[in-house]
């Protein structure tokens, strides 16, 4: 809930001065109630107003950095329980458990596959957020040593797992300056756990053993002055989890309930490799920011990534690529035509399979405000008037010797249509894009 | 400290539609399976009920597939040729709630099999198992509306799940559900009012409301899979707020569009690592049964075992 215009008037100097902009103090006051304007217009509010004032309008769910350069990465400042309302923002962080009394070499390998969980798809870059070390020790030159061999081994933020403030202190020597993730305060350690956090701004995860006790302690915490916070709220299980962060959610956004309004941290339960991904799946679709598995496998790792990308996809607007001609490999006068939609993904699976192929091609990119051949098709945005026109407008006539054009096989009904409408000769290609090597293998002459 | 109460209280709740018939009822089947029925957005168990856990069922084709890799056959290999064997096999040794049986001998591209074929087969089937069937055509729709209608009546009494109804053909096929008995599957392309459109269109035949399934269109992870998810949030939302012509269970066929993407294919292929085709027909499925899904179709056996273990988990049992 912001503040009504009448509760910003009372903590303005009310002298009327006018720098503002507008005449007077009230009527500044309710173009900020209405987010017309901005506080720092005014050069005589206190510094008191100016807390109070940029609390009530800070958003409903902090935005916390973890980590510093490269790798680093933003969660919170969500906006939305639905993702078609609008659009989910900071794609939820996923990292790997590393247990610190580990022998080096399996820390080493660990912290390695860790760091080497990242993949290649439609032209996009996918890869893990983290690495929890997890002082199973309980020793703070176990823990300290774990965190600089983990460091050795990968850029990727940290994450610090440990309830003993003497650990904490130990490892952040290491590692304060990478800004690492603290987890965690609970209700025994909060005090000497905010100073150390506060001392190394990194920010810290605040653990309840349930939802009213997590926000006791972050409220706690705020009126020690942090608030770079996140919140685990401890619940047993998936099922309990998937309530509470939904409960956490909405008391952000519909009530502004401060206590809660930090992103989420949950670790998966299950031991089971297919269960801890499930379960890391459904925190992904339902409000978890920082997801913690065990094992770093690849297999199940890559469609995770894949799923948060999905979810943290915009509805509004499909990845899309531009339209035009586009060169796959070292193209000559001879080679094969190929046409299709701008749908990144549409766009992507064909070009890679032209690459497979070796044959290098020509792939005519048509505009269907970035939908895929058969959505495209069905909304009339990838016709055989459209693409025979795309075609003689493209110039590719001049650039290869024969008038040949492969065409999706979901859209074998465009030939007759393209054929009729210019003089370019059309083959139908396979129905999916895996299909092009071997389809030009036993079909390409010029 | 005490937190405000931020629970939801719908004014609705999903229809339930029951699938297969006891002999009480007319059937032959073990038992009668339930779906819909929720009060609450999904495994909100502290805000409604979720009387019916969802369905796990696996498909069986009634010719040998040409186009499943190599792995994902392996577990089917000995019954491959058998839809019956093959049904009995998903049902005792996977573990399979029901089974979809796929009529695709009669795709007129394929071996084109007739209506004759078809009920032989669907006779079959039902006297292997004795879980309630989901029955489909080949896709085609003159085929569809020459073979389903000889299904609907082989298997008449059963009161099986027949698809798929969709906008510019379902005339056909409604009557013959309304004749046989059965319930059918109303599948539209991930859009709410195509959707409600459908139902409306059903009704108008005098199907009755709770004897449609809602197919959304399922789009397969990393393939369209944000979008169904999106449509059928906003279906259920509709639903819980009394919308009754979208109220029905959701039913997603997984299995065969997480099975189809490049990803799952090579995995499957031969020295590929399965498990990740697998983890990609999962995690399809799992993005579907948080959006509010009540019948899963899968392939694989691994990932009706996980799913089933997922659905216990939720449904704390
Ligand atoms: C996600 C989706 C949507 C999304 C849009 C996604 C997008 N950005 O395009 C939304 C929800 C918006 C949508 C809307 C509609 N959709 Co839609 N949608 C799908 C869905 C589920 C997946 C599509 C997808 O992303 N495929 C993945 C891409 C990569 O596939 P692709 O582009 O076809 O490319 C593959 C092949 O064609 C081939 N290929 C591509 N190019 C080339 C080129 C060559 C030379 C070769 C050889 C091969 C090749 O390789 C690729 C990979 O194998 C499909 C059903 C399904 N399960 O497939 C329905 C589907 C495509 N939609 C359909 C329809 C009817 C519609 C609507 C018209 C419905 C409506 N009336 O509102 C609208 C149109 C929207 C509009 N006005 O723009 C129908 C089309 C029916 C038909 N056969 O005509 C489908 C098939 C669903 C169905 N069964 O009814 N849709
Ligand atoms: S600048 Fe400040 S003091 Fe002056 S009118 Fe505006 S709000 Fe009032």
């Amino acid at each position: 809930m912001g503040l009504t215009g009448l509760q910003i008037f009372k903590l303005l100097p009310k002298t009327n001065c006018g720098e503002c902009g507008p005449p007077t103090c009230l009527a500044f006051a309710m173009e900020l109630a209405q987010q017309k304007t901005s506080l720092d217009k005014c050069p005589y509010v206190s510094e008191e107003a100016k807390a109070e004032l940029g609390e009530a309008s800070a958003p409903p769910i902090r935005l916390i950095t973890v980590g510093k350069g490269e790798k680093e990465f933003q969660v919170g400042d969500e906006t939305e329980l639905f993702r078609h309302d609008k659009t989910f923002f900071n794609e939820t962080a996923i990292g790997f458990e590393l247990e610190d009394n580990l022998e080096e070499k399996a820390i080493r390998d660990k912290a390695k596959t860790i760091d080497g969980l990242s993949f290649e798809r439609i032209g996009l870059e996918l890869s893990v957020n983290l690495v929890a070390v997890c002082n199973t020790s309980q020793d703070a030159e176990t823990f300290a040593k774990a965190v600089s061999l983990v460091m050795e081994e990968t850029d990727l933020p940290l994450m610090l797992v440990t309830e003993d403030p003497t650990c904490a202190a130990a490892a952040l020597e290491k590692c304060a300056s990478s800004r690492p993730l603290l987890y965690a305060a609970n209700n025994e350690n909060y005090e000497e756990m905010t100073k150390i956090a506060d001392e190394n701004s990194c920010p810290l995860v605040v653990r309840g053993e349930n939802l009213e006790q997590t926000a006791e302690i972050t409220d706690k915490i705020a009126k020690l002055g942090y608030r770079e916070l996140m919140i685990d709220p401890g619940s047993g299980g998936a099922g309990e989890y998937l309530e509470d962060l939904t409960q956490i959610r909405r008391l952000a956004l519909r009530k502004k309930f401060r206590p809660l309004g930090y992103p989420t941290v949950v670790f998966t339960g299950s031991e089971d490799t297919y269960q801890e991904v499930i379960e890391a799946a459904v925190y992904t679709c339902k409000y978890g920011n920082v997801v913690i598995m065990k094992e770093p496998d690849d297999w199940k790792t890559f469609p995770l990534l894949i799923l948060r990308q999905n979810i943290y996809t915009d509805p509004q607007k499909p990845i899309q690529v531009e339209a035009g001609v586009y060169e796959i490999g070292e193209v000559d006068e001879n080679s094969p035509v190929y046409v299709t939609t701008n749908f990144s993904l549409t766009y992507f699976s064909v070009m890679g399979e032209i690459e497979a192929s070796r044959v290098p091609g020509y792939l005519l990119i048509v505009d269907t405000e970035g939908t895929s051949v058969l959505t495209a098709w069905a909304a009339g945005k990838f016709d055989g008037d459209k693409v025979a026109e795309e075609l003689v407008q493209s110039g590719l006539e001049d650039r290869v010797n024969h008038k040949k054009v492969i065409i999706p096989g979901q859209v074998a009904v465009l030939r007759a249509k393209i054929e009729d409408n210019c003089d370019w000769e059309v083959l139908i290609g396979p129905g999916e894009a895996t299909g092009i090597p071997s389809f030009i293998r036993k079909n390409w002459q010029a | 400290m005490a937190i405000p109460v931020m629970k939801e209280s719908w004014q609705s709740k999903v229809l339930e539609v029951v699938l297969g018939a006891t002999p009480e009822k007319g059937g032959t089947r073990g038992k009668t399976i339930t779906i819909g029925g929720e009060s609450t957005l999904p495994y909100l168990l502290s805000e409604g009920d979720i009387p019916n856990r969802p369905q796990v069922a696996m498909e069986v084709w009634d010719i040998a597939p040409d186009n499943w890799e190599e792995q994902l056959m392996e577990p089917f290999a000995d019954v491959i040729e058998d839809p019956a064997a093959w049904a009995q096999k998903c049902v005792e040794e996977f573990g399979a709630d029901l089974v979809q049986l796929k009529l695709m001998s009669g795709d007129p591209e394929g071996e084109d099999a007739g209506p004759e074929d078809v009920e032989e087969t669907v006779k079959k089937v039902l006297k292997a198992v004795d879980v309630p069937i989901i029955i489909t055509g080949p896709g085609n729709e003159e085929k569809d509306n020459l073979l389903l209608p000889a299904a609907a009546e082989a298997s008449r009494g059963e009161n099986c799940l027949l698809g798929l109804a969709i906008e510019e053909n379902y005339r056909t096929l409604a009557a013959a559900c309304m004749a046989n008995g059965h319930n059918i599957i109303a599948t539209s392309p991930i859009d709410i009012n195509l959707c409600k459109q459908v139902n409306i269109l059903l009704s108008e035949m005098d199907v009755p409301k709770n004897r449609i399934v809602i197919d959304p269109t399922t789009g397969a992870l990393g393939y369209g899979i944000e979008y169904t998810y999106s449509i059928m949030e906003r279906i259920r939302l509709g639903a819980l707020q009394a919308d009754k012509m979208i109220a029905m269970p959701f039913l997603n066929f997984v299995g065969e569009e997480a099975w189809r993407t490049k990803e799952a294919r090579e995995s499957a292929q031969e020295g590929g690592d399965i498990r990740l085709g697998i983890s990609w027909e999962i995690l399809t499925a799992v993005n579907f049964i948080h959006a509010g899904s009540d019948l899963l179709v899968l392939r694989h056996p691994d990932s009706v075992k996980q799913i089933k273990e997922h659905i216990d988990v939720l449904m704390g049992s």
